[in-house]
Order: structure tokens, then sequence, then C-alpha cells
């Protein structure tokens, strides 16, 4: 069986067309050429006509290029080893250390049996009350930041990873500014966390549809340590570029857009990635927080709003703070109801009166006289924004709730917070704090 | 060319090969004959693939695979069945959880462990496991399809063994099992047609997923309100058993979540779930805590009444469209023992992107945001399913279906949901504002709506509509005269809005007493809410005004959280009362 071809039929952006025989869907392909090589994937088959998507990208690929067909798919070596490591978006060391070639895995293999599954249970403890309190991260969450370029996305998401109990981080870097990879890599470093790190990065300097695999890479290595009991937080950052990916290959194959250019698979591919974050029963996790940059501060953009249908809620990042609204943990009833007993009845109420607070301000900026009322919310709200949506707010779950009643009682009577009777009864503090006016 | 039935090129033979792989999409040159949506068998070394022809052009058939299409090559052998997509029916069904193809998924993780494997298709009904069987009919009867022959109790029910809905025309009954216990496989009758054969029947039987099942004799206009204790629903938009509904709404509303809750309270006999292309997670909240709960209609677990399609997003698409299908052929079944069925789909939007990516790869002409020009048809033919039906006993069974749609950009004006509010008899719209300010259930009041029967009395529907439209009118109107600008009358028709939204729309659904609301409780508190709207108040200051409607509402609240039969709830009706009772005195005093 002939393996190895000499002859690109067709160059049309990232994807070749190779006249071969023999060749199985999904199969990898290396292409040698002057200037390098470069792995290829097999993504359509007709007759004896082979589409293969080029993941260096097709610039400077001669015709008479060398295609060599692999025999196997993706794949990812699987080692302890790993830990510690730094790798590039297609798996090769980028740091000095050696390749691994032991153990080789298959990536983006089947999903998880739901009955394998449990129920989450478990809080992850951020100390930013507005994930504690209102928005609970749990272990096995699949969750995204929606933000905009220019928030401090990274720095949150790193803050998180360092904070959180897990054995093992994995950061998937797509389209990461080398900056943002240094960042990355000596935090990790500075907290003595790069020991139970593994780094996955894809650069801005790299072959944009490279990082295209950047998911699967960071997942699969995931699952292993995870079936072999580890709490694993994989991060990603910034899906973004993988959908556009995506999108710039489903462009090439002519496949008809359903939306803004965007192919109708964009559900299922970034489904098949984020529902790998898994509790699984009797073995570990994995927990997936990403990050997706919001084109044009847009939710409604179908990366967003796939995800959003996706994933288990997502912490709105703007102005430097995590929005309460549109913020949501789906997770968070899972837990919540186990923390403290006033945990829903605070979290609840703070809101509905924040966003009456919107309405005051509203109210107030259209030059209408403000009610008694609104001056309560007023005094309310900015006391709000201060003291617990200010990401630089680093405090424990309890005293966040502490908190929480103190501001409402400096504010408000308790018939006022809409809190049943039997809570306020026992919560409601009696001294107003220093910080009241 | 080699072919593994010896009959190349002839009518009888049942290969084709692959001559084409796009994603999930294969195109197979055949010999023989082929029936559009027949299913195919896709050989990939010792695994078999199941593929569903979808279109058929000259010598080739386009295929969707079914599965996970990887190392797939071109070259390779298919078999075709003959048979359409189909599921079997019969006793065991209940309390199971299949994938969308009818794998039964606890015993495949018995098999394969922790992830799915593909091609591996078990029976859906445990072939070891012995029912207890007592005859109805008895030899010499004529029976058609549907009948009765003997039963079984399948945990709370008796589960009607039928003569196969496949069968034609009149048969007389040859034979009858004697009462006794018998595998499902086991022959229990012989029926004999009018030309003298003998046809056997066990207690299994397979059907076709997207033909409806039609053994009764009439449809019957859906009449009767299935609760669902969910006050929004059952006051205010409720559903009908045999009727249809839907659930639109913006990622994170709420859609899930009021699905979970219907399942959980709804008053039918039995629940099919069909999770249908959404997380895995959802599913497995259901099937880890439905044992556990029990069901008060029967006081057994909730789980004996429910069966769990579950397909989830990272399962493969194209048996996301054939998980509706499967789930909606089990209700049918279900509805032919005379039982009431509640099926719903979360969501519908995943089927119709399905739908989506092979009519593209088929390069149809596309529609709106891509979808085929079929679309709405295909919406159509699903939700017609639903019926509250008489069977040919006399008995009444019903099927009502509740999808949930996902719409992009959570903008209602697309394919999937205009096609969906065509057909479907309740509305229940969910908003991303209320839900942002979490104003649970965030079904939109002014927005949704509903045909069929609600549980209080129309006259009193009304006031409360008009109250939360005119409320909703002062709002908006305030947005711009602001309160100073508004008349005091206006501002107290308002408050009486935002306080029946808040103690009756709103529900806390965590809450043990307040999540779930017999009928009897919303009628009860409905009137209440019916007296205070309809009480004339009077007050010196908006302030005031606001001030009272705050310590109603808390105290509403802390009467709704109260059970019913306790002594706190009595008391604390005693001090709403007295609360209106001052108002309305003060108001008849000033006049
Ligand atoms: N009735 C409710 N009471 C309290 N919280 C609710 C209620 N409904 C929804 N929520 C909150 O909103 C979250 C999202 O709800 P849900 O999962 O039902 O959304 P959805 O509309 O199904 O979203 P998607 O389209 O992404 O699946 C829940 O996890 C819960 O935190
Ligand atoms: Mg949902």
């Amino acid at each position: 069986m002939r393996r190895i071809y000499n002859k690109i039929e067709q160059i049309v952006g990232n994807v070749i067309t190779v006249i071969a025989d023999e060749v199985a869907y999904g199969e990898l392909a290396k292409i040698t050429s002057p200037e390098g090589s470069s792995l290829a994937q097999v993504i359509r088959l007709e007759g004896d006509r082979v589409s293969l998507q080029v993941l260096a990208g097709t610039k400077g690929i001669s015709t008479h290029a060398e295609i060599r067909f692999l025999g196997h798919s993706m794949k990812t070596p699987f080692s302890k080893s790993l830990i510690g490591r730094i790798f590039t978006g297609s798996g090769e060391p980028r740091d000095k250390g050696p390749a691994i070639t032991e153990n080789m895995i298959d990536i983006g293999g089947p999903s998880v049996n739901p009955v394998k599954r449990v129920i989450p249970r478990n809080m992850i403890q951020t100390g930013i009350p507005m994930i504690d309190v209102f928005n609970t991260l749990v272990e096995s969450q699949k969750l995204p930041i929606f933000s905009i370029a220019g928030e401090p996305y990274n720095p949150l998401l790193a803050r998180i990873a360092l904070q959180a109990e897990v054995d093992i981080i994995i950061l998937g870097g797509m389209g990461l500014k080398h900056d943002d990879y240094l960042f990355f890599r000596d935090v990790l470093e500075k907290n003595g966390a790069i020991t139970r790190s593994i780094l996955f990065i894809h650069t801005a300097a790299d072959p944009t549809v490279e990082c295209i695999l950047v998911p699967d890479l960071c997942l699969a290595v995931a699952e292993q340590f995870a079936l072999q009991g580890k709490r694993v937080l994989v991060l990603l950052t910034d899906m973004t570029n993988f959908a556009d990916s995506i999108k710039e290959i489903a462009n090439t194959m002519e496949q008809i857009p359903s939306n803004r250019g965007y192919p109708g698979d964009l559900y299922s591919q970034l489904a098949s990635r984020y529902e790998k974050a898994v509790d699984f029963e009797g073995a570990g996790s994995i927990t997936i927080l990403a990050v997706t940059t919001m084109p044009g501060d847009d939710v409604t953009h179908p990366i967003p709003d796939n995800t959003g249908y996706i994933t288990e809620g997502q912490f709105y990042l703007r102005n430097g703070r995590i929005e309460p609204f549109g913020s949501l943990s789906r997770l968070k009833q899972q837990v919540n109801d186990k923390t403290r007993e006033d945990h829903r009845a605070i979290m609840d109420s703070m809101i509905q009166l924040y966003a009456m607070y919107k309405e005051s301000i509203e109210k107030q900026s259209m030059g209408f006289r403000m009610s008694a009322w609104d001056n309560k919310l007023l005094k309310y709200g900015e006391r709000f924004e201060r003291e617990m949506m200010d990401l630089n707010v680093n405090i424990p779950l309890e005293q966040a709730l502490n908190l929480g009643w103190q501001i409402l009682a400096d504010c408000f009577q308790p018939a006022e917070t809409g809190i049943t009777t039997k809570l306020t009864e026992k919560f409601w503090p009696t001294i107003a704090s220093n910080s009241a006016s | 060319m080699g072919c593994k039935c010896g009959s190349i090129e002839t009518a009888n033979c049942h290969c084709g090969r692959i001559v084409g792989i796009n994603g999930n999409m294969l195109t197979v040159e055949f010999y023989g004959t082929v029936r559009q949506n027949e299913v195919a068998y896709v050989v990939l070394g010792e695994s078999r693939l199941k593929a569903e022809v979808i279109r058929i052009r000259g010598r080739y058939a386009d295929l969707q695979i079914l599965e996970e299409p990887k190392w797939l090559k071109v070259g390779g052998h298919v078999d075709f069945t003959g048979e359409l997509l189909a599921v079997e029916l019969g006793p065991g069904l209940l309390t199971q959880v299949f994938d969308g193809l009818q794998n039964p998924l606890p015993e495949l993780a018995k098999q394969c462990g922790f992830f799915l494997k593909r091609g591996v298709y078990l029976d859906a009904l445990p072939r070891d496991e012995k029912w207890k069987f007592t005859p109805v009919a008895k030899k010499g009867d004529t029976v058609k399809a549907g009948d009765t022959i003997g039963t079984v109790p399948e945990g709370i029910f008796t589960h009607r063994i039928m003569v196969p809905f496949s069968l034609k025309g009149r048969y007389s009954v040859e034979r009858v099992a004697t009462p006794g216990s018998y595998t499902v496989d086991e022959v229990i009758a012989e029926l004999k047609d009018k030309k003298g054969s003998i046809v056997k029947v066990s207690m299994v039987q397979k059907w076709p997923v997207k033909v409806p099942l039609k053994c009764y004799s009439e449809r019957l206009m859906p009449a009767e309100t299935l609760l669902t204790k969910i006050r929004i629903l059952d006051t205010f938009f409720p559903v009908a058993k045999g009727g249809t509904f839907c659930v639109p709404g913006p990622f994170g509303a709420g859609k899930t979540v009021l699905q979970q809750l219907i399942s959980r309270n709804a008053d039918v006999d039995v629940v099919v779930i069909a999770a249908c292309g959404e997380r895995a997670g959802e599913v497995v909240e259901t099937l880890r805590e439905f044992p556990k709960l029990i069901d008060p209609r029967t006081g057994k677990s909730l789980m004996e009444r429910t069966v769990i399609i579950c397909n989830t997003s990272s399962m493969p698409v194209a048996a996301r469209e054939a998980s509706v299908y499967t789930a909606v052929t089990l209700a049918e079944y279900y509805r032919q023992m005379g039982l009431h069925v509640l099926l719903l789909a979360d969501s519908t939007s995943r089927w119709a992107q399905a739908l989506r990516e092979v009519s593209g790869r088929l390069e149809e002409i596309p529609g709106d945001e891509a979808y085929p020009a079929y679309l709405e048809s295909v919406i159509a033919a699903f939700y017609e399913r639903a019926a509250t039906v008489k069977l040919h006993d006399g008995s009444v069974g019903s099927v009502t279906i509740g999808g949930t749609v996902s719409p992009a950009g959570g903008n209602f004006d697309e394919p999937v949901t205009q096609s969906t509010l065509k057909v479907v008899g309740a509305f229940h719209g969910l908003s991303r504002e209320r839900s942002d300010a979490r104003r649970y259930p965030a079904i939109h009041p002014l927005d949704s709506w509903s045909k069929y029967c609600s549980i209080v009395k129309p006259e009193d529907l009304q006031l409360a509509q008009k109250t939360l439209r005119d409320g909703n009118d002062v709002a908006q109107m305030m947005k711009v005269v602001g309160e100073e600008g508004t008349s005091i009358d206006d501002f107290i028709m308002y408050l009486k809005s935002e306080y029946l939204d808040t103690v009756y729309m709103q529900q806390n659904a965590f809450h043990a007493v307040d999540g779930t609301v017999s009928a009897e409780r919303q009628s009860y508190t409905f009137d209440k809410m019916v007296k205070i709207l309809g009480t004339k108040m009077v007050f010196d200051t908006k302030d005031a005004a606001r001030i009272f409607f705050q310590s109603l509402t808390q105290k509403t609240k802390d009467w709704n959280y109260a059970d019913m039969d306790s002594f706190e709830f009595k008391e604390l009706e005693a001090q709403l009362d007295k609360m209106i009772g001052e108002v309305a005195a003060r108001a008849k005093n000033l006049q």
C-alpha cells in the first residue's frame, strides 16, 4: 500500500487535496516541503480525492511537497513526565526539555457515558465574593469568562487557578499573546504551581489553525489524569480563537454558514470539548475555565451565544468587575444549600436590590426626583459595588455573607429586603458597621 | 467487485460501498434496491456502525451515520437492512436510560466502562427478565392491532401486551399463553389471519420511530388541565393533557430547570424525558435523583414512571434527530395502554440544528439561518403526535409534548421558534430581563399565552392579567415622566402588579413548600390575590404606599412558605386579612 505521495492537486486556504487511496477519515499525514513540515488531518474523502487540513497553514507549500500518511489519528503522549512541561499547540516541547513519546493516546476520544458521571458536589473557593456568594464555582463545572479585549481575564484565570484546590492545572493557550504566555508561566513558577501544571501554548505568532488542536490535547491529557483519580483544572484561553479557526476551515470547505459566517456545527464542535468536563463516578474530575472574548462586546455573537448554551453558566467581566447580571453559575444550587442557611437568601436578595439600584440610577440620570426609597438604593448600590464587586476584595465565603448582612442592615429595614422573617430574625445585625455613613 | 451477499447487480443485493465521506454524511454506491430512510450498517473492522439512508440519487445513496465517522475509508462495505429506524416496545422500558438509538446506557456502562463505544448495540429490553403474564384475550376472540392480549405488571402499572401495531386487518386468537412468567421473547399468543396463516406474538414488538402510532378510534379535544404545581403555569398559562407547549428562551433563562420541575410534579402517569443535544450533567441530575424522590401520586420513586432518552451534545449529532422520535414513540406506546404521558424535549433547537447540518451536507437550498425549507413541516408533524385519544376499548390516553427552544442570540424571531409557535397550544416565553433580575420562573407574564383551560375562574384571571398589563403601562410611563409625574392611583396600580408578580408569578423552586403548590392551594391563594387587587386603596404619599406593599409582600411570601395545614398559615393569613382590612377601611372613610 502506497503511503507517500508527491503531488498536491489543489491548495485552497489551509486545505490541500491529494489523489490517494486507502486513506481513513480523520487520518493524520505529514506534509514536508523545503520550508519545513506540518501535520495535516483528513477532513473529506470523495472517491480518491482526499482533502486535508494543514495545521501549520499552507503558506509556501509547493504542489510537489511530500505527503506521508501516518496510519493513525492525532495522538498525544500521556505520562507523569508531562507535569511541569510546556508544549506548543501541536504538542512539541516549547521549553528546553526532551520530546516525550511514551504512551501515546488518542485525542478527541468518545464521550463519557452519562451514567458514569456523578452530580457535582464540591465547591471551589476563590475568595471572590462575586463568585463564592453569588455564582459559586463547583468542581467539574465548565464555565467561560465572557469578556472584551483589554479586560484582566488572564489574571483572573490565574488567580482562580492558584486559589483552587486541585491536583493538576492544564493551561491551553490559543492565539495567546507572548506576554500573556510569559505572565502565566511566571505566575505559576512564582507560586510554585508549575510543579503541578502542564502548558500547551499556541501563541499569536504561530499559524492560526494550529490552535485547533489545543483544547483536544489538554482535555485528552486531563481525562487520563482524572481517570487516575486526580482533580484537574483546565484553563482555555481564548476559545474565540479556536472557534474562528473552525470557521476558517468550514469556509474553505465551502460549508453553508448558518450565522455571521460561522458553520452550523459550531455548537457541536464547542460542545464536544466543553462536555469533557466531568466528575467521574469513582475517579477524579475535570473542571474547565475558559475565556471567550466577545467580538464587538456582543453577547449575541455566535461564539459567546453558542458557548452560553453549552457551558454551565458564565462570568461576565466588564470594567474590571464580574457583573452580577448575566453572570451565572448553574451548579451553584448543588452546593449553596450546604454552605450556610442564609447563603441563598443573601444571594437572591442582594442581586434583586442591586437590580433596583440600577433602575434608580437610570431615573437619576434622567433627572427625576429621587424618592426616599431611591436614596436607600443609591446608598446600597454604591456599597455593593465597592465592597462586594471589586475584584480586589479577597475574603472567604462566611465573611462575605456577614458583610452582605451588614450592608443590608446599614441601608434597609428587614422588610425591605424581601428576605423571609425567619432569616432576618436570625441574621440581621444589630450594630451598624463603621463604614455606614 | 466482490459482494458478500453474492447477488451483485440484482435486486436482492443488500450491499454497497462507500465512495465519499464528508463529516457524518456518507455517499454509498449500491447495487440492489434501497429504501428511503432504511437503516444500513457500515462495516469497520469488527464493528458495524448504524446509518440511515436520507437521499437516493441514481446508484448512489446518501447516508447519515449515527456514530462518529472516524477511521472509515472509501471502499468500505455497507449492509442495507431494508428496515426503517425502529425501537423495541415491551415491558421494561420504564426506569430506563437509553441513548437516542435506544441503547440502554447502564448496561452499556457495564460492558464498556466509563466511555461510550461506537458500534455497540444492546437489546433495549432485558432478555432474561421474566414478566408475570395474565391473559386477557381468549381462544376464538377476534382481535386487531393494538388490542390487549394480556397484561403484565410493570412497576406501578398494568402493562398491556398488545396485538402488534403493524398487523393489518382482523385476526382470530388461536392460542394464548396460560398465566405464568415469561421473558419478552417467548411466544405468548398465536393469531390466525383470514388466509389461515399463523402470526406468533411475543411481549416485544418493533415500531418505526418516524411513523406515528395510531391504533385508536378517535382523537379528542385536549380539555383537562395538566397540573404542574407551578403557579404561573397552572393559573396563567396552563398546559392540557394531550396538548403541546413550548419554552423558548435565551441561554440560562431557566428552560431546563422549568422542565425538570415539570417532570417531577406533573400530574401524569408516565414521563418521557428526551435530553436532546444538551448537557450530560443535566441528565445526571435526573437519573441520580429521581430514584430517591417519592412521587406523591403513587408513593413510589419518581423513576418508576420515567424513561430517559439521552443524546447529549457530545454524542453523535445525527442520532439527535433519532432521539426525539424514539422518545415520542415510547410515549405513544404507553398512551396505547390508556395512560397519560408527558414528553419533555430539551432542546428541540439542537434537533433542528442536526437537520440543518444534514441539509447543508446534502447541499440543499438553505432557508433562513441556513435551516432547510422543510423545517416547519417537520416540527409541525412532530408536535402533531401529541393528542388525547380514545382507544378501541373506550379508555382514554394522552401524549402531551413540551419542547424547549434555544434561539440564537435569544431572539425569538428565528425559524425554530417561529415554526414551533405556529403549532403549539401554549407558549411559555422566558425573558432575559426576568432571569437577570432573578424573577423565577422567568416566564414573561405579558408575552406568554395559552389556549388551554386554567384552574381559576376566567373573570378572575382577566382581572389579574389586566392588573399586570396596567402595571406595566404605568412602569413604562414612569420611565419617561418619573415617579413624580405619575398619579398616586397609577402608582398604586403599579405596586399591585409588582406585588402579584412577586408573590404569585414568581415561585421559589428550591423551597420545600413554595416549590410545589397544589391546585387547591393555588385557587385559595389566587382568591386572596383577586381580593387584594380589587381592594380600593388610598395612601397619602407614594412612599407610604410603597412601605405598605413591601410589608404586604413580605407577609405574603411568609404565607407562601408556610405549610397549608399549619397553624402558622392561618395566623399569617389572619395578619394579611387585617392589613388589607385596614387599608380598605381607610379608603372607605375617606370617601
Ligand atoms: N425557577 C428557578 N429558580 C431558581 N433558579 C433558577 C430557576 N430557573 C433557572 N434558575 C437558575 O438559572 C440557571 C440556568 O437555568 P437553566 O439551566 O434551566 O437554563 P436554560 O434556559 O436551560 O439554559 P440553556 O439554554 O443554556 O440550557 C439555573 O442553573 C439556576 O441557577
Ligand atoms: Mg437548558
